[in-house]
């Protein structure tokens, strides 16, 4: 091996090659630099001057050196230089290579994979026999074979890490049927009692070296709800020195594209092998997850799915007075809708369609007496795990005690009658309820002091009353009672789901507490009951790196293995469904802890930096081509002194080019408040939308050539202003298109546009709809935009154009106002009411003011936009109809600007009779 | 259409750009009496033209074919008809056809030969306007009037084949009293050019001669190991160290510019030391000027 300074050589016969570099080095200086070949009309008044100094130009010594530095580098580069560290003490021992190849072994595999590659190479070089063992597989001593290093190398591209923890008893007993070998283990780093036995078998037949990340694994163990907030614990190993994760939530967001929902950072403290995280997310996001995962960690440890008990509930509503034409307010069911509909999906139907869609939840509004086929169904369905929620009510009061003693769907006896206090009969007053005692689900949720209850039924006293009582009045009677039922469980509401017997059900309490159950309510699948004796199929596994593949191609298990087992080759974490059910199996079990792994004392354990193979190949030949490029420019600037002026024009334009663009960013940034002061200048509103703006733009350019040609208006080049900050008194007329992405001005802005309408500013407001796709109320996307935006703005009356308006007679006499569109209504500030038309005049007597704001739909800026050519950018109608509209739309344009600039001065030629008149006595 | 033809109309239309807005050139008539063409150019005397100046009274001298009969008939007198003495110049212009005008640098925009062109074509321009006869001097036809003669002298101009490398103008019979403006580097062999020259000195026109130079030509920015080719490639020159020539090279532009100097003051003509960085409206104004003088 040709070593240097611990590099080595793949091919090191090409270093023979630097011997020549002298040679070379030699002949380059020999060789003058090339000449310049310059064309030149003057040659003959050159012919017969001699050279004073003769002798050629020798090419620089650093250049030379550049140029052998170049070709060195490449000839090393191309020999293959890298450090190799020394792989694995030789040794002639047949080699044993293990590799745990689990999920944590997945969160430093490359590096792994580059380990095994080298301990295999070196095992080679020392012509050992090799047995490659991928302790992922299910252990047999079959696939311990030690052979030539070769087969260890084909196999040892195939190996995968697995999304489960290797079963080390099996390969204890496997490996221990061989004798006499030398062990190099590359180790994921998590340990436990079954892995040291493995550890002292190896370790008995031979050395035993170890490779292991310096890295801890980190993995995630299943999430749980607690408290709306989903509650999910990050481990470690060894616990050695701060550690910072990010913990994502992932799920389809409401376009069904699976992106991050929500994160939460995580931070181990020296010492600390475990942390508890609380996601807190809306319940409607919550319950879009589908994963939980550490950031940035490839691995199925690092990734836990969920299942449906952090899905949405099913909830099943049923009131036996729902068809008595009950208005909403006084619907049993109203309130439990509107409190539910948030977090869970409710539906109602007849009781026995609905127990057999398989809610989570059921919610009974004062039923009392159950048909018996229903109420064998019901019974059953709660004694399988379903949650009953009942409400009492009249019904429920009013039956008799031997009655509902014989119902096994309330949790408490109810005492007949039910009790009223507080009510317009009776004496005393409504009561308030007492804090949540401990222990019921309500713990913690506070009581507001509003809530009061002014008829309840009553429980028939009982030992166990209180153990089952959830919340009571402050008299102690109970308010919730629950009982369990088989697997599932009743609560009782001892009040009426509306506000007939109290306001609880108008509260924000009854949501809290509605939301406490509905978490009650999870499916809990992870329960060995609701598993065992069903076949669960598998619809996506994990791979080792934590990606979800479709998990079709593995065969269904035994539920009672997802409830009992870990993850190995047969039981692959991922979602197993059964039913409608859906259970996620992880790769790490619930309260597991992760153990660093443990080795005899004495082992060579290497970290697995020390076992990777650094590469210098593209240093070298980066070096090379940076060497030589220098040496392009080097060289040219040798000859002839032409390159530093190309060069520094070049630069020139370059740097031109820059501050030209750097110039019209700056442009677009901002309003060159000398240019608008000294310039008549159109000016538009900077909506965001980038292709409106232009347009905008475009448009009050052709507007301004328009007026430059036709009229003494001779603006400049038109600007776009932001509102907010752009000085907006040094523009006599801003054109604002509404785009979809506006939104109702800040409160500053507001106050800035004002000033401008009321200093003689005008706005165009432009919904460029005309008016097209009004919903009912007569409104566009476009123009509730537009009232938006103006509801702030001190904008007078508005009244569609009048046939006597200024704006028909301003510089055209126009009646109709098109733009891209027409037809559409343009609205300007309403004349005063008392506005008369003179004797003898054509036009009404209005005489003062300027509309601050004109407002129509018509794409205006869509008909003026010009391009750079002059030519039209947006068609307008039809051939020469379009043509006609087009030259409407710019007279519309020449009036508008005319009657911002000259107001109300057409209108003053009323007075010319009169002023004749004057004139002539 | 053809190249030759469009570039013949481009160089027009630039000529015609630079000619724009310029005074009518009326050139003066100097020793009319020995001109024997004439042109529509009154002298304010009798003479021979087209149109009326004077009666006068008829003296013995005069054939009977000379009196106008009509005006006679009027009195008693006996009366002449004379007419305008009428007369026209002549400007003959040569461009130097030589592969060294076709040289642009990058401190210039325009190679030498174009810009030649161009002012040769804006002085006929200037001159047809007023109505005088124009021409090249290589052209086998005498000098003609009018705007078309313009097109044929531009369309002659770029049809020239520049496959020498230096040239001297052409030895021609020109018309004594004609004006003549050389364009040219003036770089070629001293003695052909002198011996052209001198030729078209005897023949007793006005000459003026315009030296057009590119920029490097008078500046000589090399340094280093350089190569100079001739723009034809035929000549060739090596050096080593270029940046120590320039002091040499431009003693000898010296020379030559002198040179040219003396022989403007020997034979009375004007000169114009042109670089094509300059702007071309300055060297037409010279020339209209020069011609003014002369005549």
């Amino acid at each position: 091996m040709n070593a240097l300074f611990g590099l080595t050589f793949t091919t090191p016969w090409l270093l023979w090659g630097l011997i020549a570099l002298p040679a070379l080095w030699i002949l380059l200086r020999s060789v003058p630099p090339a000449p310049v070949v310059e064309r030149f009309p003057a040659v003959a008044l050159l012919l017969g001057l001699d050279d004073e100094d003769t002798t050629p130009a020798r090419t620089p010594w650093w250049l030379l050196a550049l140029r052998v530095l170049a070709i060195a580098a490449v000839i090393i580069g191309l020999s293959g230089p890298r450090i190799v560290p020394d792989a694995v003490s030789s040794g002639s021992n047949r080699l044993a290579v293990l590799v745990d190849a689990s999920w944590a072994s997945a969160q430093t595999w490359a590096p792994q994979k580059d380990v095994l590659e080298n301990v295999l190479a070196t095992a080679r070089a020392d012509g050992r026999a090799i047995a490659l063992v991928d302790l992922s597989q299910s252990p047999s001593p079959a696939l311990v074979k030690f052979d030539v290093p070769e087969v260890a190398i084909s196999q040892s591209e195939t190996i995968r890490p697995q999304s489960w923890k290797p079963d080390y008893a099996g390969w204890a007993a496997a490996l221990d049927e061989f004798e006499e070998f030398d062990t190099v283990w590359l180790s994921d780093g998590i340990g436990d009692d079954l892995r040291d036995r493995l550890t002292s078998i190896v370790n008995a037949k031979g050395t035993l070296t170890v490779y292991q990340s310096s890295r801890q694994p980190v993995g995630l163990s299943a999430p749980r709800l607690d408290a709306g907030a989903l509650i999910v614990r990050v481990l470690r190993t060894g616990g050695d020195g701060r550690e910072d994760h990010i913990i994502e939530a992932v799920g389809p967001d409401p376009a069904g594209i699976t992106r991050i929902l929500g994160e939460q950072p995580v931070t181990f403290d020296p010492g600390v092998t475990s942390a508890d995280v609380a996601i807190e997310m809306p319940t409607e996001l919550r319950n879009r997850v589908t994963q939980l995962q550490i950031a940035g960690i490839p691995s199925a440890g690092a990734v836990v799915l969920s299942d449906s008990s952090l899905k949405r509930k099913r909830v099943g509503l049923y009131s036996p007075v729902a068809d008595e034409e009950a208005t909403n307010l006084i619907d049993p069911l109203h309130y439990l809708r509107n409190a539910l509909v948030e977090n869970s999906d409710t539906f109602e139907a007849d009781l026995g369609p609905m127990i057999d869609a398989g809610p989570d939840v059921l919610i009974l509004s004062d039923v009392a007496i159950l048909p018996e086929a229903d109420r064998t169904k019901l019974e059953r369905w709660v004694a399988d795990g379903g949650v009953l929620v009942r409400f009492a009510g009249p019904r429920l009061a009013a039956v008799e005690s031997q009655v509902t003693d014989a119902d096994p769907l309330l949790p408490v006896q109810i005492r007949a009658g039910g009790r009223e206090v507080g009510g317009a009969m009776s004496w005393g007053s409504p009561k308030l309820l007492q804090a949540f005692p401990e222990g019921s689900p309500f713990f913690g949720l506070e009581v507001p002091d509003d809530v009061l209850v002014s008829s309840q039924i009553l429980a028939q006293p009982d030992p166990q009353l209180s153990e089952k009582t959830w919340a009571s009045l402050q008299d102690g009677t109970p308010l919730v009672t629950a009982d369990r039922f088989g697997g599932g469980q009743i609560i009782l509401f001892h009040v009426t789901a509306n506000a007939d017997w109290s306001n609880l059900p108008i509260s924000i309490l009854f949501v809290q507490m509605l939301e406490r159950l509905s978490i009650l309510a999870a499916a809990s699948t992870s329960d060995a009951a609701t598993l065992e004796g069903r076949l669960w199929t598998p619809e996506n596994v994990l791979d080792g790196f934590g990606a979800l593949q479709d998990g079709s191609a593995f065969s269904a298990v035994d539920g009672g293995r997802l409830a009992s087992e870990t993850s190995g080759p047969t039981l692959r974490p991922g979602i197993y469904t059964e039913g409608t059910q859906a259970v996620a199996f992880n790769a790490i079990p619930d309260d597991q802890i992760l153990n660093a792994a443990r080795f005899p004392v004495g082992t060579d354990v290497r970290s697995l930096a020390g076992g990777t193979i650094t590469d210098f190949t593209s240093f070298f030949l980066t070096v090379a081509i940076i060497a030589l490029f220098v040496d392009v420019f080097a060289s040219l600037w040798l000859q002839g002194g032409i390159l530093p002026r190309r060069f520094s024009q070049a630069a020139a334009t370059v740097a031109a080019l820059f501050v030209g663009t750097l110039g019209s960013l700056a442009e677009a940034q901002g309003v060159d408040p000398v240019y608008a002061a000294n310039n008549t200048v159109l000016a538009y509103v900077i909506t965001g939308d980038e292709r409106q703006d232009r347009l905008s733009e475009a448009g009050l350019v052709g507007l301004s050539a328009e007026l430059t040609r036709r009229t003494s208006i001779e603006p400049g080049r038109p600007v776009g202003v932001d509102l907010a900050t752009d000085p907006l008194e040094l523009f006599p007329f801003i054109y604002w298109p509404v785009t979809e992405g506006q939104r109702a001005l800040p409160a500053d802005t507001i106050a800035r546009v004002n000033s401008f309408l009321r200093t003689g500013g005008m706005i165009l407001f432009d919904t460029r709809d005309a008016n097209l796709g009004r919903n009912a109320s007569g409104d566009t996307a476009n123009s509730r935009i537009l009232q938006q935006i103006a509801s702030g703005l001190a904008i007078p009356p508005l009244e569609p154009i009048p046939d006597d308006h200024v704006m028909t007679r301003a510089f055209y006499l126009i009646q109709d106002y098109p733009g891209r569109y027409f037809g559409a209504r343009v609205w300007v500030e309403a004349a005063p009411p008392d506005a008369v038309r003179g004797e003898g005049m054509p036009f009404r007597n209005l005489n003062d003011g300027v509309s601050p704001v004109v407002l129509g739909g018509n794409d205006w800026a869509a008909a003026w936009a010009i391009d750079d050519n002059g030519s039209p950018m947006r068609p307008v109608g039809r051939g020469s109809a379009g043509d006609l509209q087009r030259e409407f739309a710019y007279r519309f344009g020449v009036n508008l600007v005319m009657y911002v600039m000259t107001g109300n001065y057409k209108s003053d030629q009323v007075h010319v009779p009169a002023l004749l008149q004057r004139l002539g006595n | 259409m053809n190249p030759i033809a469009s570039q013949g109309l481009r160089l027009r239309a630039d000529a015609d750009a630079l000619a724009a807005g310029f005074p009518s050139l009326m050139a003066a008539a100097d020793r009319l009496a020995t001109l024997a063409t004439l042109g529509p150019h009154g002298r304010r005397r009798p003479g021979l033209g087209a149109e009326f100046w004077q009666y006068r009274m008829a003296e013995q001298t005069d054939g009977l074919r000379d009196i106008d009969w009509r005006r006679s008939a009027r009195g008693d007198d006996r009366f002449v008809r004379q007419m305008e003495l009428q007369i026209a110049q002549s400007l003959s212009i040569w461009v130097d056809q030589g592969a060294s005008m076709n040289f642009v640098s990058e401190k210039s925009s325009e190679t030498k030969a174009h810009r030649a062109e161009v002012l040769g074509l804006a002085a006929a321009l200037l001159m047809v306007k007023s109505g005088e006869r124009v021409g090249l001097l290589g052209d086998p036809d005498p000098p003609k009037i009018g705007i078309s003669q313009v097109e044929k002298m531009a369309m002659s101009l770029a049809s020239v084949d520049r496959d020498e490398e230096y040239a001297a103008p052409a030895k021609r019979d020109l018309q004594p009293g004609s004006h003549v403006v050389f364009f040219s580097d003036f770089l070629g062999d001293w003695p052909s050019i002198i011996s052209a020259l001198s030729n078209s000195a005897s023949q007793r026109v006005n000459g003026i001669l315009v030296q057009v130079l590119d920029p490097v030509e008078e500046e000589f920015p090399y340094s280093r190991r350089v190569i100079f080719e001739s723009i034809g490639g035929g000549l060739s020159f090596e050096t080593q160290q270029a940046g120590a020539l320039r002091d040499r090279f431009l003693a000898r532009m010296h020379a030559r510019k002198q040179a040219l100097r003396d022989l403007a003051r020997n034979t009375g003509w004007q000169l114009l030391f042109h670089r094509t960085d300059q702007p071309a409206l300055e060297a037409l104004r010279w020339i209209f000027l020069a011609m003014e003088k002369k005549s």
